[in-house]
């Protein structure tokens, strides 16, 4: 081994960041550790991590365990030698080897320096302590630590500065907000985030996020810090002050460059590299935003993937002619909740470009583009970034643009998305977090896989922040000419289990298996597995109706205490409002209730109901009784509501009496169980103000009758529903939304939604089997429902008896003085 | 860290939290011993385990998690924790785990002192 070893090259890498640890990944992905032995060093104590996502840290949207990218582990497997927590400080060039703050000499043959930069700290009085450090209360936002301290701080804060308007600025401005301080955003240029955005845009997003209670101080230079101890607040060269008691500075980067200076390479703004990414000195390379390539240096990641990708190219010899030729500067991003893509240049040159530009400055909607040639020269899009992906790739990659300039900014009549997949080139950038082109995506379909999962696994695209999955995905299936293979594990009921729904439902019939525990005893060789256990108790319910024995662990909480769950362990309380109509007594019932249990608030729903949050376990079956109401199901997949317009009733326009209908609709279905949620609505008239059409199932009244439309969604997905049948009476109705009701309740996937379910089956197969009854199997469908709909019970009797003594218990007190007993 | 493990050991105490059947088959219960939360488990084979009731991602309430394969997952973002340990699984957290005795259908969970 030892000898094997000692023939490999050393390869030392500086910075353990994100531009240093993908050169690593890349190299490793090459087969690199034939040929060398990797060390990395790097003075944050940690793996790696995304650093973009740090905004979502300080905002608390996300933990920040979540935001790895290799975890030490990683290089552990990987066989490379990590030294997290350590600093280099010297290059001794003559003697090929670094020197480390751990005291220690490390040897190399190939270096690589990815030193990232540092927060850029204007010239402020009162600033440091007399040690240098900062005073308290005083911060920058570049690593994880910082964002710990931000947000511990902020937690004793009254008032947030953040100096610097510009993309980090605001991102700090917003995760302070979070933490319920009010915020003031000082800048000194004219207008926010000059750097991707025109004054018009920026204008736009001011007002937008002054909305959000940031106040914006445009054209203030900071001159010192007040306060003797403690910060007090900030005087600014006009003479004016504002009060605050934390400060945290966004005012731009500094390259980490000067251990290039230091020791003798060619440093200008950045260390200077070629395109192979390599320094005056032949054996040590640079990467990242501290390396200066052709003049400029990059602070965002998409250019540092591509760096790393020809240095890796370089460095394992596995394509001798690499060359990096600098990067197009296009990027989406999302500020303070604004969607924004910014690409190349922000103003037009005067007489020889065209600008073409859109504004609806209430609804925060800007949309420019600058075309030179006939070629996207640059623009912004803000509020609406729709059409980025493909101007995106048109900016990228000069191609000319069509005449119709309307259609740039806005989709008229919908593009055929394989018309852009075969006109893109392979080199487009699909995601931008990992740096994947078409064609690696194209490649990896060549090459066998066949599943968007596999796909993504491999390839890694649309594994960062998400949002180009659905593009990976039509990717993918366009690759695959449309043969994409489900992982055969997507198609198991539960992962526990390898057996597809119907597999599932004839072993268990053919076994008589009527509990969970009963079924995993039998099927998953015991293996208890958590995830998998309220999938199958959904399933014993439909199949074995009053004969299933109910195991109330195998249940989610929720479906155990029939109340939602809310993020600080109290419930909510979503009572059935019948097709959305109350009465005053009703009401005036709700209003006790919320007084006599303290609840936190009264909401109306998008449901057409009324939710009390915050009731505690141990009171639901009080604020049940009280209520005198039955349980809207408002937590568990099942039926959920029927929404209704004023149809015949009240409105002028009503055909058909949708309020009537709706009612009976939900007193007939409530509470049906199903593999997901069903929303329903029924609307008088093809205005169709309850929504129908974007239902699970709906129903709109037409001259003569109505309307039955499924698999409609308007929440994660947006999905027009399809029109099912037309049919003549309220009885119609029901009956052909029960025979739908049952056919997704014996066919669909736990959790899948109607609309993946009727996309998936198809509509013309629906309707041939409930409409046409192709197979006779309409009669049987319709007794089944019946049957469903006859075994309803109002899951908040157990209110009044318990399933089990513990149900709605509360915490119990242990008692200490027990002490010694059993010791 | 050796220092500090052995003081708790010195210190602990064994408290009385009640008997088996306080606790639902298959499912948790949240107890309070003065400012701590514990979680009791009770599986379906009879074994019972102690861990903190309070997540360490966002507090979610662990006693309220399905637990299932030696694990239990909390129920507000499903982060799964060793019922034997309390180690993260698939994260990097961990809650502290107690040791527990039954006797006469009582269980009792050994607690650090707070001396
Ligand atoms: C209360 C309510 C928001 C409100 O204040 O208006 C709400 C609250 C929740 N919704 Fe919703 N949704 C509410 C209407 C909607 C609507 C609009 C509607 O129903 O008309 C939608 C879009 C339609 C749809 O269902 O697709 C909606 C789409 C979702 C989704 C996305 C479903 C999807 O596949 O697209 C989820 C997540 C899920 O189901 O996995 C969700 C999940 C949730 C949960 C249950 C999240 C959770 O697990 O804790 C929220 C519970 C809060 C609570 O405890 O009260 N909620 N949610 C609405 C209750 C309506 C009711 O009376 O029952
Ligand atoms: C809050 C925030 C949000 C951002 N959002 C976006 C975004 O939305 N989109 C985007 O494209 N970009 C964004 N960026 C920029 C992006 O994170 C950087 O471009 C990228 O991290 C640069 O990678 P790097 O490896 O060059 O530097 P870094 O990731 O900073 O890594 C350099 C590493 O080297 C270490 N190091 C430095 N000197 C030494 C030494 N002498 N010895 C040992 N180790 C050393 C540092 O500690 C650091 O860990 C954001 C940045 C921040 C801070
Ligand atoms: S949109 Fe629905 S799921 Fe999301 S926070 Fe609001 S209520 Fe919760
Ligand atoms: S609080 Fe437990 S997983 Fe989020």
């Amino acid at each position: 081994m030892e000898n094997i070893k000692s023939h490999k090259r050393k390869l030392v890498v500086i910075g353990n960041g994100m531009a240093g640890a993908r050169t690593v990944e890349e190299i490793v992905a090459r087969g690199g550790r034939e040929q060398f032995e990797i060390s990395v060093f790097g003075e944050e104590p940690y793996g790696n991590y995304n650093r973009i996502l740090l905004s979502s840290v300080l905002n608390g949207s996300q933990d920040s365990s979540e935001i790895f990218l290799n975890p030490l582990s990683w290089y552990e497997q990987n066989g490379i030698d990590l030294h997290a927590g350590a600093r280099v400080d010297v290059i001794a060039r003559p003697h090929k080897a670094i020197h480390c703050d751990d005291g220690n000499w490390y040897p190399y043959d190939k270096l690589i320096i990815a030193t990232g930069s540092r927060p850029a700290v204007p010239p402020i009085a009162a600033l440091r302590r007399q040690s240098g450090e900062f005073r308290p209360g005083i911060f920058v936002f570049r690593t994880l630590d910082d964002c710990r301290r931000i947000a511990e701080f902020a937690a004793k804060c009254r008032r947030a500065a953040v100096i610097g308007g510009g993309l980090l600025g605001l991102e700090a401005a917003r995760g302070l907000l979070t933490h319920g301080v009010e915020v003031h955003v000082i800048h000194l240029p004219g207008h926010l985030m000059e750097q991707q955005l025109d004054q018009q845009a920026a204008a736009i997003l001011k007002h937008t996020i002054e909305g959000m209670g940031i106040r914006v101080h445009l054209q203030k230079l900071t001159k010192a810090v007040l306060g003797d101890n403690e910060v007090t607040g900030l005087a600014f060269e006009d003479g004016t002050t504002l009060d605050c008691d934390m400060i945290v500075i966004a005012t731009g980067i500094t390259p980490n460059a000067e251990i290039g200076s230091r020791w003798g390479l060619t440093t200008e703004r950045g260390i200077v590299v070629d395109d192979q990414m390599r320094t005056s000195d032949p054996d040590i390379y640079a990467v990242g935003e501290c390396a200066q390539h052709r003049g400029r240096v990059y602070g965002l990641v998409a250019p540092l993937w591509e760096q790393a990708r020809v240095l890796a190219d370089h460095l394992t010899g596995s394509d001798a002619g690499v060359a990096y030729q600098g990067s197009k500067l296009a990027t989406k991003l999302k500020v303070m909740g604004v969607e924004l893509a910014s690409m190349g240049v922000v103003a037009g040159d005067g007489e020889q470009d065209d600008v073409v530009q859109f504004m609806e400055p209430r609804r925060g909607i800007y949309k420019k583009l600058i075309i030179r040639d006939g070629r996207l020269a640059g623009g912004i899009l803000m509020g609406d970034i729709s059409k980025a992906a493909y101007l995106i790739q048109a900016f990228d990659r000069g191609i000319k643009l069509p005449d119709e300039r309307l259609s740039l900014l806005f989709d008229t009549g919908a593009p055929n998305p394989k018309v852009t997949f075969d006109e893109m080139p392979a080199e487009v950038q699909i995601c931008n977090c990992n740096g994947v082109k078409k064609g690696e995506i194209t490649a990896c379909v060549a090459a066998g896989r066949r599943s968007v999962k596999s796909v993504m696994e491999t390839t890694r695209a649309g594994t960062g922040c998400g949002s180009c999955k659905s593009l990976v995905a039509e990717l993918v299936e366009w690759a695959c000419k449309g043969q994409v293979d489900d992982d055969p594990s997507i198609n198991y009921y539960v992962p526990a289990i390898p057996m597809t729904k119907p597999e599932l439902v004839e072993a268990i019939r053919m076994r008589g298996l009527k509990s969970v525990s009963a079924v995993l005893n039998a099927l998953a060789d015991g293996r208890d597995d958590p995830g998998s256990k309220p999938g199958l108790a959904s399933l014993l319910r439909t199949i074995w109706s009053a004969d299933y024995e109910d195991e109330r662990d195998a249940r989610f909480v929720n479906d155990r205490v029939h109340a939602n769950i809310q993020k600080d362990g109290t419930f909510s309380v979503v009572p059935r409002i019948y097709g959305g109509v109350t009465s005053p007594a009703e009401l005036r019932r709700i209003a006790d209730v919320a007084e006599k249990y303290n609840v936190q608030m009264v909401k109306i729903t998008g449901g057409q109901r009324i939710d009390l949050l915050g009731v505690r376990k141990q009171d639901l079956p009080d604020v049940w009784r009280d209520l005198g109401m039955p349980s809207g199901h408002a937590y568990t997949k099942a039926f959920r509501t029927c929404k209704t317009c004023v149809g015949t009733e009240f409105c002028r326009y009503g055909l058909g009496d949708s309020t009537q209908l709706g009612i009976r609709i939900e007193k007939r279905f409530q509470g049906v169980e199903s593999p997901h949620k069903m929303k329903l609505a029924v609307s008088g008239c093809p205005r169709n103000c309850a929504e129908a059409t974007v239902k699970d199932l709906g129903a709109v009244a037409v001259e003569n009758g109505w309307q039955v439309y499924v698999g409609g969604a308007a929440g994660s997905t947006v999905r027009a529903g399809d029109l099912l049948a037309t049919v003549k009476t309220h009885d119609d109705v029901l009956t052909l939304m029960g025979r739908f009701m049952q056919y997704y309740r014996e066919n669909a996937r736990y959790a899948e939604r109607s609309y993946g379910f009727v996309e998936r089956v198809g509509i013309a197969r629906l309707r041939a089997l409930l409409v046409d009854d192709c197979e006779k199997t309409a009669a049987r469908l319709d007794q089944e429902i019946a049957a469903a709909v006859a075994a309803y019970r109002d899951p908040w009797t157990e209110g009044r008896e318990l399933y089990e003594p513990t149900q709605f218990a509360e915490p119990a007190p242990v008692r200490g003085e027990a002490a010694g007993v059993a010791a | 860290m050796l220092t500090a493990s052995l003081s708790v050991e010195k210190s602990a105490v064994w408290v009385l939290a009640g008997s088996v059947d306080q606790i639902a088959l298959g499912q948790g219960r949240c107890f309070v011993a003065g400012k701590r939360k514990i979680a009791l488990f009770r599986l379906r084979n009879g074994e019972i385990y102690a861990l903190d009731a309070v997540c360490p991602h966002r507090e979610g309430p662990l006693a309220e998690g399905v637990i299932g394969n030696g694990t239990v997952v909390c129920p507000l973002h499903g982060y799964r924790f060793s019922l034997r340990d309390g180690h993260g699984v698939d994260n990097h957290s961990a809650v502290n785990s107690y040791p527990v005795a039954t006797r006469a259908g009582m269980i009792y969970v050994r607690l650090p002192g707070t001396a």
